[in-house]
C-alpha cells in the first residue's frame, strides 16, 4: 500500500472516499468516535468539507458532523475515485 | 422485580417467569424513535423526573396490554454503554443493578449498521432482550429491506418490525414482550467478541478480576470495559481488587491501550455478519432526500440563511401569537382576578389581602402569563428537533461558537433564552462536555428574555420617543455582543481556552410526530407551572413581605430601606432609591420592576406611569436603568434552575456575581458617557 498517500480526514475534499487507518491518540474522544462508527478499516465518504469549519462524513449508513480539529487527528487512506 | 440470570454464551439457560408488574427498560441510540415509542405506549400515564443524583431526565410510565400492566423506564439515549458520558453510565448501571425484567432495544431499520452497535453491547449483558426494529417505512423508501425473522435468528432475540410514528406493529411488539417474559428458557444468543488478537488478553484479565467483582457484573463484560479504557469500570475494579492484582491489571491495560479498537472492530464485525444475513437491497447509490436537503441546510452560506429564516419565523410566531395571548391573560385574567380577590378580601387583614393579591396573584400570576410564549417556543423547537433540523443548526453555528470556546450544540439552548432563560438553562442538557455545559449555563442569562424585552418595550418609548426602536435594538444587540465577549474571556479564565470536541450525528430527516411534540410541550409547561407554584411563589411572598413590613407602607418598608442603603451604588448609574428598589424586585420576575415603580409612584396606571417616570428622570438615567435592567442578576426562577443544573452553589453565585458586576459596571459607564455626551 502506498503509505505516502496517507493523509488526515480534514484534508479530504467533498465527495472523496477513504478508509480509516487510525483514530489518532490522546484526543479523549475515541470512545465516542468508535460508537459512531469510526474504526480502522471503516470506509467513509466526505459529504462536505469547505476547507474551514466542521465537516460532514457519511459512514456505516449514517452522517456524522465533526470539528476540523477532531477530523485532523483521524488518519485515512484515500480510495481511488 | 424478578431475578435476571446470567445467560451463558453457549447454551440456553433457564430463567424464571416474571410475576407482578414487569419492569421494561427502553434502550436505544438517539434519533431511533425511542421517545415516540415511549409516548405511544404510556400516553399521559408517565412521569418525568431526574435520575437519582443526576440532572439527567428520567421518564417512566405504565401501560396495559391485554389486561396486563407493565412498568416502562426510558433509559437515556446513548450510542454505546462505555462510560463516555453520564447517560451511558446511567443506562448500564440501571440494567446491571436494578435488573429490569426485560430490555427493549429500539433500532432503526434505515440505519441498522450503526444502531446495532448498542445492541451488540446489550446482548452481552445478563437480561432478557427484545429488539424493536423501528422505521421500516423509512428504510423501505431508501430501498433497504430488513428481514426481521432472519435477524432474530441470527442475534437470538425476538425482533419485531415497527413504525412507531404510525403506531404500526405495536401489538406484535407487546405480544413478543409478553411471550419473552413468560418464556422459561432463554435462547442461545449470538454475542460479539473482541478481535482474535486480543482474546487471550481479555481472558487473562477476566481471570484476574473474577473473584472480586460485585454480584451482577459479568466478568467477561467487565474485562472488555477495562480494555475499552472505561474510566468508571477501572475505578470500580481498582477499588475492589487487592493492590497486587490492581498493579497486574494496570500493566495489562497499559500494554494494550489500543484494545478499544479491537473491541469496537469485533462489534462491527458481529454487526456486519448480522447485516449479511438479514439485510437486502442496499442503497443503490441514489441520493437520499436527506443528502439533497443537506446541500442547502448545512452549506456555510445558505445554511446560515435558512437558520436565520427559521429562527425569524419562530420569533414572528412567538410575538404575533404568543404576545397578544400573554397581554390578554395579563389584562383579562390576572388584573380582574386581583381586583376581584381584593374586593372579596376587603374585610380581611391587610397582610392577607396583600399576600394573596400582590404576592400570589401579582407575582406568580404574571409569571404564568408567559406560558403561551414558552409553549410556542417549546413547540417550535421540539418540532425542529423531531424533524432532524436541530443538528444542522448546531452544525452551521459551530464556527461562530468556536470564538467562545463552545461548539454548535450550545447555540440552540442560548437561542431558547430569548423566550425565557429557564428553558435555556435546561436545554444545555444536550451538551455532553461538562465544561461547555457550564459555560453555556453561565452565559445564558445574557440573552434578553421576553420579560426583559417587555420592560424595554415599556420604558424606551417614554424616554426616547421616536428613537425607541433604535435604542431597544441597540441594547439587545449590545447584550449579545457582551455575551460573545464574556464567553471568550470566561473560557480563557475558567477553562484555560480549552474547547470541547465536536462530534455529532446528523440524523435522517423525517416527518415529525405531533404526539411527541405535544408531549414535550405538555411536560415542559407542567414543570414550568410547578416551578411557578413553588420557587417563584416562595420568592414572590418574601419580596412582597419585605415591601410591606413593618408597617404596610412601601416607602418605609424593609425593601425601601434596602433600596436607600444601596442608593449610593444606584447613584453611580444615576438611579435614586425608587429605581434601585424597582431593580431589586426584578429579581422576582424581570417585568416586576414596572409593577414596583407603579407602586412607588403611587399606583398610577401603566400609561400614566411611563409619562411620570420619563418626566422624573433624565434620559441618561433612563438609559442606565434600561441597561442595568437588561443585564441584572437572573430572575429567581433562572437562579433556581442554574443551581439545579450545575448542582453547585459556587457556579450559581459565580453567575450572580458576574451578572451583578457586569450590569452595575456597564450601566455606570453608560450613565457617565451619556452625561458627558449631554444626553
Amino acid at each position: 500500500m502506498d503509505s505516502t498517500r496517507n493523509t488526515t480526514l480534514a484534508d479530504l475534499h467533498s465527495g472523496e472516499q477513504a478508509t480509516i487507518t487510525s483514530l489518532g491518540r490522546g484526543s479523549g474522544i475515541q470512545g465516542r468516535l468508535t460508537a459512531l462508527g469510526f474504526t480502522p478499516g471503516a470506509k467513509l465518504t466526505v459529504m462536505q468539507n469547505y476547507g474551514r469549519g466542521p465537516l460532514v462524513v457519511a459512514l456505516r449508513g449514517a452522517r456524522v458532523a465533526l470539528g476540523r480539529r477532531e477530523a485532523g487527528a483521524i488518519q485515512v487512506l484515500p480510495l481511488p475515485i | 422485580m424478578s431475578d435476571c440470570h446470567t445467560p451463558s454464551s453457549n447454551q440456553a439457560s433457564v430463567v424464571q417467569a416474571v410475576a407482578g408488574v414487569p419492569t421494561i427498560a427502553l434502550a436505544g441510540q438517539p434519533n431511533m424513535g425511542k421517545s415516540t415509542l415511549f409516548n405511544l405506549l404510556t400516553g399521559l400515564n408517565q412521569h418525568v423526573g431526574n435520575w437519582p443524583g443526576k440532572t439527567i431526565e428520567k421518564k417512566e410510565g405504565f401501560f396495559k396490554h391485554n389486561g396486563r400492566e407493565y412498568h416502562l423506564v426510558d433509559l437515556p439515549g446513548t450510542y454505546s454503554l462505555t462510560a463516555n458520558s453520564p447517560e451511558e453510565v446511567i443506562a448500564r448501571e440501571y440494567i446491571l443493578r436494578q435488573k429490569p425484567d426485560l430490555v427493549l432495544a429500539v433500532v432503526s431499520a434505515a440505519n441498522l449498521e450503526r444502531s446495532l452497535y448498542l445492541v451488540s453491547e446489550l446482548a452481552a449483558l445478563p437480561c432478557r432482550l427484545v429488539i424493536a426494529l423501528n422505521m421500516v417505512d423509512v428504510a423501505g423508501q431508501e430501498g433497504i429491506e430488513v428481514d426481521a425473522g432472519k435477524l432474530s435468528t441470527a442475534v437470538g432475540v425476538p425482533v419485531i418490525p415497527l413504525v412507531a410514528t404510525h403506531a404500526r406493529g405495536v401489538d406484535d411488539l407487546l405480544q413478543a414482550i409478553h411471550m419473552e417474559l413468560q418464556s422459561p428458557t432463554q435462547k442461545e444468543r449470538s454475542m460479539p467478541d473482541i478481535r482474535a488478537d486480543h482474546r487471550q488478553v481479555r481472558s487473562d484479565l477476566e481471570v484476574l478480576i473474577l473473584p472480586y467483582l460485585p454480584p451482577g457484573y459479568p466478568p467477561a463484560w467487565c474485562a472488555l470495559k477495562l480494555l475499552e479504557g472505561d474510566a468508571e469500570m477501572q475505578g470500580l475494579v481498582r477499588a475492589a481488587v487487592p493492590a497486587g492484582t490492581s498493579k497486574q491489571v494496570d500493566d495489562i491495560l497499559l500494554k494494550h491501550d489500543d484494545a478499544f479498537l479491537a473491541i469496537a472492530s469485533g462489534r462491527y464485525a458481529w454487526i456486519e455478519s448480522m447485516l449479511r444475513t438479514a439485510v437486502h437491497g442496499q442503497r443503490a447509490g441514489q441520493i437520499s432526500i436527506t443528502d439533497r436537503l443537506d446541500r442547502y441546510a448545512t452549506h456555510p452560506v445558505s445554511g446560515l440563511a435558512i437558520l436565520a429564516g427559521i429562527l425569524g419565523l419562530v420569533f414572528w410566531l412567538t410575538f404575533t401569537i404568543g404576545s397578544p395571548i400573554q397581554n390578554a391573560l395579563a389584562k383579562g385574567v390576572v388584573v380582574p382576578l386581583a381586583s376581584m380577590t381584593g374586593t372579596l378580601l376587603a374585610g380581611a387583614p391587610f397582610w392577607l389581602r396583600g399576600l394573596v393579591v400582590d404576592g400570589l396573584i401579582g407575582g406568580v400570576g404574571s409569571v404564568l402569563t408567559f406560558l403561551p410564549i414558552l409553549m410556542i417556543f417549546f413547540g417550535a423547537f421540539s418540532l425542529l428537533e423531531d424533524v432532524g433540523y436541530m443538528a444542522r443548526a448546531a452544525y452551521v453555528m459551530d464556527n461562530f461558537m468556536h470564538w467562545m470556546g463552545l461548539h454548535g450544540k450550545s447555540f440552540l439552548p442560548l437561542f431558547l433564552g430569548f423566550g425565557c432563560n429557564v428553558p435555556a438553562v435546561l436545554g444545555t442538557r444536550t451538551i455532553e462536555s461538562r465544561q461547555a455545559r457550564l459555560l453555556t449555563i453561565i452565559l445564558a442569562p445574557l440573552v434578553p428574555c421576553t420579560a426583559r424585552m417587555a420592560v424595554l418595550a415599556f420604558l424606551t418609548p417614554a424616554f426616547f420617543g421616536p428613537n425607541a426602536v433604535i435604542v431597544s435594538w441597540g441594547l439587545i444587540l449590545f447584550s449579545l455582543v457582551l455575551l460573545v465577549v464574556a464567553g471568550v474571556i470566561l473560557n480563557r479564565v475558567l477553562f484555560k481556552g480549552e474547547r470541547s470536541a465536536f462530534v455529532m450525528e446528523l440524523p435522517l430527516y423525517h416527518t415529525p410526530n405531533l404526539r411527541t411534540t405535544g408531549m414535550l410541550v405538555w411536560q415542559r409547561s407542567l414543570s414550568f407551572i410547578k416551578k411557578a407554584g413553588t420557587t417563584i411563589l416562595g420568592i414572590s411572598m418574601i419580596v412582597w413581605a419585605l415591601s410591606v413590613l413593618p408597617n404596610g407602607n412601601v416607602e418605609t418598608s424593609y425593601l425601601a430601606s434596602v433600596g436607600r442603603a444601596l442608593e449610593p451604588i444606584g447613584r453611580w448609574m444615576g438611579l435614586d432609591w425608587r429605581l434601585t428598589v424597582a431593580l431589586l424586585t426584578s429579581f422576582m420576575a424581570k417585568e416586576n420592576s414596572i409593577a414596583t415603580l407603579g407602586v412607588l409612584f403611587g399606583g398610577l396606571t401603566k400609561a400614566g406611569l411611563a409619562q411620570t417616570i420619563s418626566a422624573a428622570y433624565s434620559a441618561s438615567t433612563g438609559l442606565a436603568f434600561l441597561t442595568v435592567s437588561l443585564l441584572f442578576i437572573p430572575c429567581a426562577a433562572t437562579v433556581a434552575v442554574i443551581r439545579q443544573e450545575t448542582g453547585s452553589w459556587r457556579w450559581t453565585f459565580l453567575n450572580i456575581g458576574l451578572m451583578l458586576a457586569l450590569s452595575v459596571g456597564i450601566a455606570s459607564g453608560v450613565y457617565a458617557i451619556a452625561n458627558a455626551m449631554g444626553v
